[in-house]
């Protein structure tokens, strides 16, 4: 077990392609820390940069006290799991698993105590005299686990060890995977591109883009206060919905209402130079203005275009006349946007199940006033309201 | 599968018939004369297509007349060579492949397709056009007459062809598998020990089989490249049978020597065939 440092890590592939920029990462001894980022945006790359299987071309990484760049893959003392899994095809689960220690040298006997061990851990026992291609996938994953776990190596890395499998699966994994981590304290490197998987099982999130780490934090931290327009796209599910603003004084006019910000907005605002703004509100922090009582907020009337009830809660999508452009957002478009149906100029919005919405019907809908986020149009930051931590 | 009609099976099977027929029929005639007598060897019209086919006085002295002299015979020591000259041939063309193989499939390098090209313009080469010269630099080199001599221009020519086999299967491995190896703690010579070339076997004697054939039923660089017992393998050591007479061609102790050369490559085809399970790498990755 050991921390692990990223200082300032690039890579340059031979043909010019910078996968990762500068990267800074801070991973705590025993922590479970999870790299995620659209597809392309240098994860892998960087995951195996700390397994030594990609050279570094600039910058200092430490497992430990020692920096390991020029160190190979063999000495670093790491396991890693493949997205593929990576299993020997022609060596019996057993024998996967007892690959890395028979590398180490460890006598037979440890072996088969560890390997054991190992498969009671992830529920192998029966399957250990099996080859990897009579297994199912789910098994074949946990066998990638297994062979990672059966040694105590100083970390784990995971490069999208559940994309394979088939949603419930996924599920079930991801807790196996939560309840090992847990177990065995060893530092954890993540990577996904999936954010219901990075927000539920990391103890801290780096999200990642083109290249570049936007934001290092605790999955409520990136929720509450995404420092740019891409985190906060890139974080919840569905996405943030984005719209022009205007403001004056404290009143922010938006495409469907006008709203009264709080007093540390509006301080925050007045801080920054005066550029064209944008505001970003999630779907949760809308609501069926019969269902929240006198609540503070502004209401309004919308049209329902669209209505997706998933039993325990409702999602209505409304036009709003108005687009939103923004680099970041495009971005995300591309990526984020096939997990949901809003098209642009749409605003998706989550009610109560016991909302009375019925689609083509108007709807009074209840807005939370200390939920908006400003961004600034032409960087994409932030703006933060005024005594935020 | 689809299922077929009873007249398509038939249609199949009669064609599938035709096909082994003419195929065989070489190997069934060269059989049928191995086992008759000298007196029997020569066509005899009047007894018909079967009758001259089927010895009627089927007999096993010709096989026996090839060991007969042991060493000194005109046979087993040029079958010994055959064996020898092909298999240390077979041996080192793999071991070289491999590394060949695996570097031009897995490595970047400068000059990598200039190696592919020259393996393939090699393999292209008319090796009649070399006999000449390789004839005068073995002579002064002492290669002449001896087992070398043979086995390194085999190795040049069957090299490329065991080279490009090779590449094709290093290529479908799975990079992941390597790299997994590494990061389980081995160097890289045991990640492609213990896990590339496990799973390259089936390539590896397909790649075998090849050069074993090209070695074994050589005749030019046989005939032209030995002059004695030494290193003379069996197909130029047919050349040199003589009959009872040296009016009397040994067409049946021919064919007996051609039936006995034929075994091995079925023997090594049949027991490597086995090994060339395809999709040895499903389950590797997921599936
Ligand atoms: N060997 C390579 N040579 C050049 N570019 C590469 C190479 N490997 C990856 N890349 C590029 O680096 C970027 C990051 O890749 P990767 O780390 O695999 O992304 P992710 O895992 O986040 O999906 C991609 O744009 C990819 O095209
Ligand atoms: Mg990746």
């Amino acid at each position: 077990m050991s921390e692990i440092t990223l200082d300032k890590i690039t890579k340059r592939f031979p043909d010019g392609t910078e996968a990762v920029k500068q990267l800074d990462l801070d991973i705590e001894d025993g922590e479970f820390l999870i790299l995620v980022g659209p597809s392309g945006c240098g994860k892998s790359t960087a995951l195996r940069m700390i397994a030594g299987l990609e050279d570094i071309s600039d910058g200092e990484l430490r497992i430990g006290e020692d920096v390991v760049n020029g160190k190979a893959p063999k000495d670093r003392d790491i396991a890693m799991v493949f997205q593929n899994y990576a299993l020997y095809p022609h060596m019996t689960v057993r024998e996967n698993m007892a690959f890395p220690l028979k590398m180490a040298k460890v006598d037979q006997e440890t072996i088969d105590h560890q390997v054991e061990e190992a498969a009671k851990i992830l529920d192998l026992t029966e399957h250990l005299d099996r080859k990897p291609s009579n297994l199912s996938g789910g098994q074949r994953q946990r066998v990638a686990m297994g062979r990672a776990i059966v040694r105590e190596p100083k970390a784990f890395l995971m490069d999208e060890p559940l994309s394979n499998l088939d949603a419930k699966l996924r599920v079930q994994m991801r807790a196996e995977v939560s309840r090992i981590q847990n177990r065995l304290e060893t530092t954890t490197v993540y990577v996904t591109h999936d954010q219901t998987e990075a927000m539920t099982l990391g103890d801290r999130v780096a999200v990642m883009r083109k290249g570049e780490l936007q934001q290092v934090g605790s999955p409520q931290e990136l929720y509450e206060r995404p420092v740019n327009l891409f985190v906060a796209g890139f974080i919840g599910s569905p996405s943030m919905n984005f719209m022009p603003v205007e403001l004056s004084g404290r009143t922010a006019k938006l495409p469907f209402c006008e709203v009264e910000i709080t007093e540390a907005m509006a301080q925050g605002l007045e801080s920054h130079s005066a550029g064209s703004l944008m505001v970003g509100v999630r779907p949760e922090h809308f609501e069926d203005a019969k269902l929240v009582g006198d609540q503070p907020g502004p209401t309004f009337e919308v049209e329902v275009s669209i209505l997706e009830s998933m039993g325990s809660e409702l999602y209505i999508y409304f036009d709003m006349d108005a687009e939103v452009r923004a680099e970041q957002l495009d971005e995300l478009a591309a990526d984020v946007g096939s997990e949901s149906t809003a098209e642009e100029g749409q605003v998706v919005a989550r009610l109560d199940a016991t909302s009375e919405a019925r689609r083509g019907e108007r709807l009074e809908l209840w807005m939370d006033p200390e939920k908006l986020h400003f961004f600034d149009l032409d960087s994409g930051e932030r703006i933060a309201p005024a005594g935020e931590g | 599968m689809e299922t077929r009609s009873p007249q398509e099976r038939i249609i199949w099977l009669l064609g599938l018939i035709v096909v082994i027929f003419y195929a065989l029929f070489p190997v069934l005639w060269i059989i049928s004369l191995s086992l008759k007598t000298p007196a029997t060897v020569t066509v005899k019209p009047d007894e018909g297509f079967w009758g001259t086919l089927v010895p009627s006085d089927a007999t096993f002295k010709n096989y026996e007349a090839l060991f007969k002299d042991g060493l000194d015979g005109p046979f087993l020591k040029p079958l010994i060579n055959s064996i020898g000259i092909a298999l240390i041939a077979t041996l080192i063309a793999i071991v070289l492949a491999s590394f060949a193989a695996y570097a031009i499939a897995r490595l970047e390098f400068p000059g990598k397709t200039l190696v592919l090209g020259g393996a393939l313009a090699i393999a292209m080469f008319p090796p009649i056009s070399t006999v000449g010269p390789l004839f005068d630099m073995w002579r002064s080199l002492g290669l002449y007459d001896t087992w070398p001599g043979l086995i390194i221009p085999y190795l040049s020519f069957s090299l490329p062809l065991a080279i490009y086999t090779l590449v094709a299967f290093f290529r479908e491995i799975p990079w992941d598998l390597e790299q997994a190896a590494q990061v389980d703690g081995a160097t890289p010579f045991q990640a492609f020990r213990k896990v590339i070339v496990p799973l390259a076997t089936p390539g590896m004697f397909t790649a075998a089989i090849l050069v074993f054939i090209f070695a074994w039923n050589d005749f030019l660089f046989a005939i032209s490249l030995t002059s004695s017992d030494a290193s003379r393998t069996v197909p130029a050591a047919l050349a040199f049978f003589t009959g009872d007479s040296q009016f009397t061609q040994p067409f049946a102790n021919i064919a007996a020597a051609a039936v006995i050369v034929t075994i091995p490559i079925i023997v090594f085809v049949l027991i490597f065939q086995r090994r060339i399970v395809a999709g040895l790498t499903s389950g590797a990755v997921k599936g």
